[in-house]
Order: structure tokens, then sequence, then C-alpha cells
């Protein structure tokens, strides 16, 4: 009798008994996300799920994450299928509205240059000895896209999943931070100053239904293995657009964009198990990540001079930098550094342009990889 | 003449920093408008007396629509 007691006392001092450095060292890790989402309001919708997650992953034999656990469960149904970030795709579609980009569409090409990052990056992640597949997952957050950045590394590079999503998400946040630098150096004095002309190109509602229906069949004849991505952001815009499915819109943006938004931020910080994420590895990710995003604010605005250069000084190359996904913290980070120059600037609109056209390029970029490693035999 | 000062964008009145009557400078703020769920301050585009303010705060505006008059 007592010393069936005392081994269940024993049960009671088997978690501090089986507790280690690391799984500390985590705890931490996922408390500093929480207080960045909650404290600081850096994507809290996401950091406070994957903060938490991390946190309860890192309990010593609750396992959560082994066979049969909880997390495991939202993991292996949601991650590993991708059927998560896909729904998140729905969202997104019927939350964006492209219209800043059909009223100016050469913008466009500002959305396209915004991408480069993905790929210097991937090139960089190479000759630093990742594989592949993994340098793949890491250039993908050039992408500046949270879903399209864990799509993309839950297909190639799962165990990659955490250090990648942690660092999409706070350097969107940080999108603020990291960009102006780049821009105050790669624009001259006149080139900040420029005044750009009010768009005002009306756009019929016929041109924002079709819009949806031709960028799905058009993308994804090009890049067919990433149609999962185009053809769900697209539809979810479509219901957007046509306003006949209310309903389904409202569905979309609300209850399963946050129904799904918190089990995949918990499967997220699930991955974050100690020995899998205090790693050297987790650190580089980071920092390639950081370049990644660096890279596309640098070729966008070197376009944006470019496309300067050619009109003959009508585009202020500034609004190059919101060629990127993080809308539209991008296209505001630009109208504020444009009047700090000049106070009778008003980039915004223009940016957004960028910023629509950076949306719809991550999703691209991320397609026609998709595809090429198909090609090539891997995906 | 009166030189306009316009919305550069859609969106919505915040404040009116300035009244009929005042004098402002070039590229001082006149309105603060919304878009985007961001505040852009409109500035004066020359200096000179405000003669006309067009828009009251919460008001809705298009591009290029006039929110005040310098004179």
């Amino acid at each position: 009798m007592e010393s069936a007691i005392l081994a269940g006392l024993n049960g009671l001092i088997l978690g501090f008994s089986n507790f280690g450095w690391g799984q500390a060292v985590m705890i931490l890790i996922g408390s500093l996300l929480l207080y960045l989402g909650i404290g600081k309001g850096f994507e809290p919708l996401l950091l406070l799920p994957i903060g938490f997650g991390a946190i309860l992953v890192n309990i010593p034999l609750a396992g959560l994450m082994d066979q049969g656990g909880v997390l495991r469960f939202f993991y292996d149904t949601g991650v590993l299928t991708e059927i998560f970030p896909i729904l998140i795709f729905i969202g997104i579609g019927a939350m964006t509205d492209f219209q800043p980009l059909l009223e100016n569409p050469k913008i466009i090409l500002l959305g396209a240059a915004g991408q480069f990052g993905i790929f210097l990056t991937l090139l960089l992640a190479l000759a630093l000895g990742f594989d592949k597949l993994e340098a793949v997952a890491i250039g993908i957050i050039g992408a500046c896209d949270g879903p399209t950045s864990i799509y993309v590394s839950s297909k190639y590079a799962p165990h990659l999943l955490g250090a990648v999503s942690v660092a999409a998400y706070s350097y969107m946040s940080l999108v603020p931070i990291i960009q102006p630098p780049i821009m105050r150096l790669l624009t001259t004095e006149g080139e900040k100053k420029i005044v750009m002309g009010i768009v005002k190109q009306p756009v019929s509602k016929t041109t924002k239904i079709l819009f949806p229906v031709v960028v799905t069949v058009a993308a994804s004849l090009v890049a067919p293995f990433g149609t999962p991505l185009i053809g769900m952001v697209m539809l979810g815009n479509l219901m957007k657009e046509c306003g006949v499915v209310e309903r389904l819109k409202q569905a979309s943006e609300n209850e399963i964009t946050n129904i799904v938004t918190l089990l995949l931020g918990l499967s997220i910080g699930a991955t974050m198990e100690a020995e899998k994420f205090l790693r050297v590895e987790t650190i580089i990710v980071l920092v390639l990540g950081l370049i990644a995003i660096g890279l596309d604010t640098a070729v966008g605005v070197l376009l944006g001079k470019l496309m300067c250069f050619l009109t003959g000084g009508k585009i202020n190359p500034l609004i190059g930098a919101a060629g990127i996904s993080a809308f539209p913290m991008s296209a505001r980070v630009v109208q504020v550094e444009g009047q700090k120059y000049n106070k009778k600037s008003y980039l915004l609109m223009h940016a957004m342009s960028a910023n629509a056209g950076g949306q719809i390029g991550s999703i691209i970029a991320a397609a026609v990889m998709l595809s090429v490693l198909k090609g090539m035999g891997m995906g | 003449m009166a030189i306009p000062v316009t919305a550069p964008m859609v969106g919505k009145i915040l404040k009116i920093e300035k009244k009929v009557g005042d004098q402002v400078e070039e590229d001082e703020v006149v309105v603060v408008m919304e878009a985007m769920k961001m505040e852009i301050p409109i500035v004066a585009p020359v200096s000179g007396t405000i003669k006309e303010i067009k828009v009251s705060p919460g008001q809705a505006v298009q591009a290029e629509d006039i929110l005040a008059e310098i004179g």
C-alpha cells in the first residue's frame, strides 16, 4: 500500500525530473512569442497560438505531439495534408481588394520584382549547404506571406516549418523597421521627392469578377502545381466581388479563417520541440529569411528606379518596396517614407497597387517554384 | 485666384486643422484624412489664407475632391 502511494506521488514529480534545459529554453521562446503578440501587437492572431503551442509541446511526458496526441492530430490532418493553409487562402482571397492593381496594371511589375528575394535566398541557402527542398522552404520566406511560406515548407521541409513560420510572421510585422533603411539607401533625394499623379481609373464590376477567373486559368496553365494556392485565393476573391454569395464570403473571411488560424498556429507551435528547434539551422533560417525580405525590398526599389527612368521621372521608386506580399503594411511604409521627403507626396494608393501585385506575385512565384520542382521530379 | 487643396485619394475626413481666415504656410497640414486605415496629413500646396473649408470630419471624399481653398 505504502509503495503504491509512493509510486503515485512519484508520478507527480516525473514532469520535473524529465524537464531539461532545452524545454526550458523553448518555453521561454514560446513566452517571447506570446509577448510579441500580446504586448507588442505583432501578428497576435498567429503568434499567440504558435507561442502557446510551443509551450505545450515542450512539457515533458505530456505527449501532445506523440501518436494519438491532440496537437499531433491537428498537425497530421491539417498541416501535413496542406488543408489548413489552403483554407486560409480562401479567406485571404475573400479579404483582398485587387482594385488598386486593376486601376494601375503596369504596377504589377513591381509585384514581380518583390519576389526576387525568394530566388536569391534559395541560391544562398543552397550555397550554405541546405538541401534543395530545404532551400526552397527557406527562400519562400521572401514571399513575405505567412500562408504561402507554411504551404511550401509543409510540403518540402516540414522539419523547418516552425522556424520558417516564425520568421515569416515576425518579419512581416517588422516590415516598417526592415524596409525604410534599404529604401533610403537605394534612392536619390530627387527620386524620393517625386509626386505621383492621382490614379482615378474606374474599374467595372465585370472586370472585378472576370479577374479572379482569368488569373486562375492563366496562372494555373503556366504553373499547374500551384493551382491549389492560386485557385483558392481567387475563389475567395470571386465570392467577394460577385456580391451574390455574401454568406460564403463572410464564412470564409470570418469563421473558416478564424478556426483554421487557431488550429494552424497551434500546429506550427507544436513543431517547435526543443530537440528539433534548438539547432544552428534554425538561426540560419531566421537570418536567411531576413536577408530574403531585404533583397525583395532592394530589387523592388531598383525596378522602381528603372521604371522611374523609363517614364521620365513619373514613378517614385519608393513604391517598389511595396511589391511584397505584406499587405497593407508595406504600402503604409511607403506612404510614410514618401511624405517624410516631400509633404505633398501621397504614394499610398500607388503603393497599394504594388502591394496587391506583390500578393499575387508571391503566390505565383510559389506556384512557379512548385511546378519547376515537380518538373525536376522533386515535387 | 483661389488654390484648391484636393484629396489625393479616396477616404474619409478625420480632422480639420485650420479654419477660415487662418494663415497657412506651404506644406502646413490643413486636413487629416483617413485612407486604408491610415492617417494621411493633407498639406497646403501654397502659402496663403484659408478662404473656404468644404468638408467636415466624418465625411467621405473621392480622389480630387476639393477639401479647402487657399487665397
